[in-house]
């Protein structure tokens, strides 16, 4: 019924190997970029900003950069926060060391920096697979967090060691510091989210993406049918930094404004990211997204209903939010494996014959 | 059902719309999460009093007091969400508690003229108002703190501390890294040597850095620690025989939470203190009779008289009286938050208005102008009793080091104002 192939027809390569084949798909694509490039900015506010769509766009690209690592290269990183950390001091001491470059490309910058040190702490990944490899992200992790606490370099000497993003404006229009406009750090932020998205389907159902799987299918047949192994994963690597580092820049410059590197880019953010990542669906950009909404929106949506719906008190709402976010993630890992992602394509296929299924 | 949930979600985030004439207050408090244990007490104080001043005098001024509760675990991206969802309502001043929410809270703030009352921790350079005119930090910050605890070091060694040794174990957070500027200038003066020892957070882990002390052997300690850390820090210590005597927390390190799991252990652990101890004051029986006897307590009600108790209520009683003060300077009840900064820039505590309000002698007396938002920097130290199980101050009120910490607030104030694009000015 909505999801009809009949009288949609590819006539050419082209069309027949684009992202949203069917047309109803393609079209609500179209419709859901123009909302959220033309009419959500004119609708929300600060709460909305802060609380719902900044962490959701940035969380989104940072699960676009750790599911390319760990769903398309099959390389289980636990070092996403620390590389966070690296793209939001990036373009904090690109910021205040070249205040009148552009901060669009500071933040690009603050990417292609995370992509550097993400490709030096993959070297290990040529000799270790699986479980120890994750433990030698993390070893990255703490490693990351300690150097940008313990070298004042990285925070310009500050008496806090707190790093806090200066007003940088894009075409005269405040971007990061106090005085933004709520839609002006939203589409800021939507317009790396959406590139980032197109890159990276791009990237991964062309030769670089195949390679990639190719890899994390099996390693070794992989090289026998000509894949360079060390090649594939240190890309894997740059390419997923650039994203992850993207993701901490913004997330420091626009989303928070200040930053403190040992609490917002703990431990506790790599495995947020990665859970995302698994729930989301592993190998699916739109995996990324889903997973990102889930466990950004969930809690905010829960925290308004039990608190300022029902007025409980709010220890009991929080303690009980913990509970019904940890008790989803475990049902829905029972009843789809395969994420969020799994269940739409699920989904979208039964609504292809909805309502005649035979 | 999912419908249901969006609308009830909705519906939810329409309903928390403006607010009527009352007087706003919002508590961004953490009852869960590592911190837990000190932010509660400290929630419960704050609430118990404004409840106590709208079921005994019926609000302040003759409007009465509400509170929204907002919960932030200790976490900075809560409490900017917590900071959107409650500004709306027309929230009159916020006191995050958490020095992290702080620094993200100040540009803010500034931007919507809303006022930030950081009680002793936050942005120490806040002190100087001309550039910070929508913070305050009376009446003490952790740059007095510091100087406290040092001055006290050198009365109890005759003025004379040149060649000793004092290690700071500190959060590594900005919290804990406040002080160490001012340590390492009053060690330029004084002439001791100074340790540095950061913890990571939560700070469980600390045997490496207690091992550090037990084998340099400073002669003082100085602990700058927050929720588990500090109960961690005053059991190691016990652990390693470290004389409790010597060991000195700032006012974060000082609730009963703190010491008690050491048990007799902790015996004469010192910590500043930027008020009183103890519910030996008139307050409590009002208290008594109109909050917890009524069943208005907030949370289990069963924090009275405990330190950090005492400073949530600390905190509401500066805030009531500065919205008393903005109420008197503009002439109406129905204040507003840029109405309630003036107030907090005029308000004057003195022991008249601490004894009227049922607290006699409960904290210094300070008073703020536009220059200074910080207080005039006094302090005292307590001590605690493992047998009595009780704190109690064993100095009287004295100020910190204004020559050292003024230069340091002028220095970083300025700084900031550079930073930021301020013209320090006060009007």
């Amino acid at each position: 019924m909505f999801y009809r192939e009949a009288g949609d027809f590819s006539t050419t390569y082209e069309q027949d190997s684009q992202t949203f084949p069917i047309r109803f798909d393609r079209y609500r694509y179209y419709v859901v970029l123009l909302i959220a490039f033309a009419v959500v900015p004119f609708l929300i506010n600060d709460y909305w900003v802060n609380a719902v769509f900044l962490p959701f766009l940035i969380y989104a690209i940072a699960a676009i950069g750790l599911n390319i690592l760990v769903g398309y290269c099959g390389q289980v990183s636990l070092g996403t926060g620390g590389f966070m950390a690296v793209g939001a001091y990036a373009v904090y001491k690109l910021m205040t060391a070249f205040p009148d470059v552009n901060i669009f490309f500071h933040v690009i910058g603050a990417g292609i920096v995370t992509a550097g040190v993400c490709v030096l702490f993959g070297l290990p990944s040529l000799r270790i697979k699986g479980f120890y490899l994750a433990v030698a992200t993390l070893a990255a992790q703490f490693f990351l967090v300690w150097l940008f606490n313990r070298v004042p370099w990285f925070y310009n000497y500050s008496a806090s060691g707190q790093i806090s993003a200066p007003e940088r404006t894009l075409f005269g229009i405040p971007v990061t510091g106090a005085e933004t406009a709520p839609w002006a750090a939203y589409l800021f932020c939507l317009v790396f989210t959406v590139f980032s998205a197109l890159i990276a389907r791009n990237l991964t159902r062309g030769m670089a993406g195949r390679k990639w799987m190719a890899i994390r299918d099996m390693d070794i047949a992989a090289e026998i049918i000509g894949v360079n192994p060390m090649k594939a994963k240190l890309t894997a690597f740059a390419t997923s930094g650039f994203f992850v580092g993207l993701a901490g820049a913004l997330f420091f410059a626009v989303y928070l404004g200040a930053v403190e590197v040992g609490e917002v880019f703990g431990i506790n953010k790599s495995f947020l990211v990665l859970f995302m990542v698994i729930i989301g669906g592993l190998g699916s950009i739109f995996g990324s997204f889903a997973g990102a909404a889930f466990l950004v929106l969930l809690p905010v949506l829960l925290k308004n209903i039990l608190v300022s719906g029902l007025g409980w008190p709010t220890d009991l709402a929080a303690h009980l939010e913990f509970i019904i976010v940890g008790a989803m993630i475990v049902i829905f890992l029972i009843a789809e494996p395969h994420g969020l992602a799994q269940l739409w394509r699920i989904a979208k296929e039964k609504l292809r014959l909805w309502p005649f299924p035979h | 059902m999912k419908k249901t949930l969006v609308t009830a979600a909705l519906a939810a985030v329409m309903a928390a719309g403006p607010a009527l004439a009352d007087l706003t207050f919002s508590s961004l408090s953490y009852r869960t999460g590592p911190y837990a244990a000190n932010g509660i007490p400290f929630a419960d104080g704050y609430a118990d009093y404004f409840t106590l001043l709208n079921e005994r005098d019926g609000g302040i001024g003759g409007e009465m007091t509400r509170m929204v509760e907002c919960e932030t675990g200790y976490n900075t991206e809560k409490g900017v969400e917590c900071y959107e969802a409650t500004k709306g309502e027309g929230v009159l001043v916020y006191q995050p508690l958490s020095t992290g929410i702080t620094y993200q809270l100040i540009p803010k703030v500034t931007a919507d003229s809303i006022p930030l009352h950081t009680m002793g921790y936050g942005r120490t350079s806040a002190k100087n108002g001309s550039v910070f005119r929508n913070v305050f930090n009376y009446p003490a910050n952790y740059w007095d703190g510091a100087s406290h605890a040092v001055t006290h070091i050198l009365n109890e060694n005759g003025g004379d501390i040149g060649g000793k040794t004092i290690a700071l174990v500190y959060h590594n957070s900005a919290y804990g890294k406040e002080p160490i500027r001012t340590l390492e200038e009053l060690a330029k003066k004084h002439g001791y040597n100074l340790t540095l020892l950061p913890v990571d957070h939560p700070g469980q882990e600390q045997k490496s850095q207690w091992l550090q002390i037990r084998r340099e052997r400073p002669d003082y300690v100085l602990m700058w620690g927050w929720g588990v850390m500090n109960q961690v820090a005053i059991q190691e210590a016990a652990n390693i025989r470290f004389p409790m005597e010597n060991f000195i927390g700032i006012w974060w390190s000082a609730s009963e939470n703190d010491v008690l799991p050491a048990g007799d252990a902790a015996h004469g652990y010192k910590a500043l203190a930027m008020h009183n101890v103890g519910d030996d004051y008139p307050v409590y029986a009002d208290l008594k009779k109109y909050v917890v006897d009524a069943g208005k307590a907030a949370g289990a009600g069963d924090q009275l008289g405990t330190v950090l108790y005492n400073r949530g209520m600390y905190a509401a009683m500066l805030a009531a009286e500065a919205a008393k003060t903005a109420q008197g300077i503009h002439g109406t009840s129905a204040i507003t938050p840029a109405m309630m900064r003036d107030g907090m820039e005029a308000l004057v505590m003195t022991e008249e208005k601490m004894a009227g309000l049922g607290l006699p002698g409960f904290g210094p007396e300070f008073n703020v102008s536009c220059e200074n938002h910080g207080g005039n920097g006094f302090g005292a130290v307590q001590q605690w009793d493992a047998e009595a199980g009780k704190w109690s101050l064993i100095t009287d009120y004295y100020q910190s080091d204004q020559d050292v910490i003024q230069a340091l607030i002028d220095e970083d104030s300025a700084a900031f104002a550079a930073e930021a694009g301020i013209e320090p000015g006060c009007n």
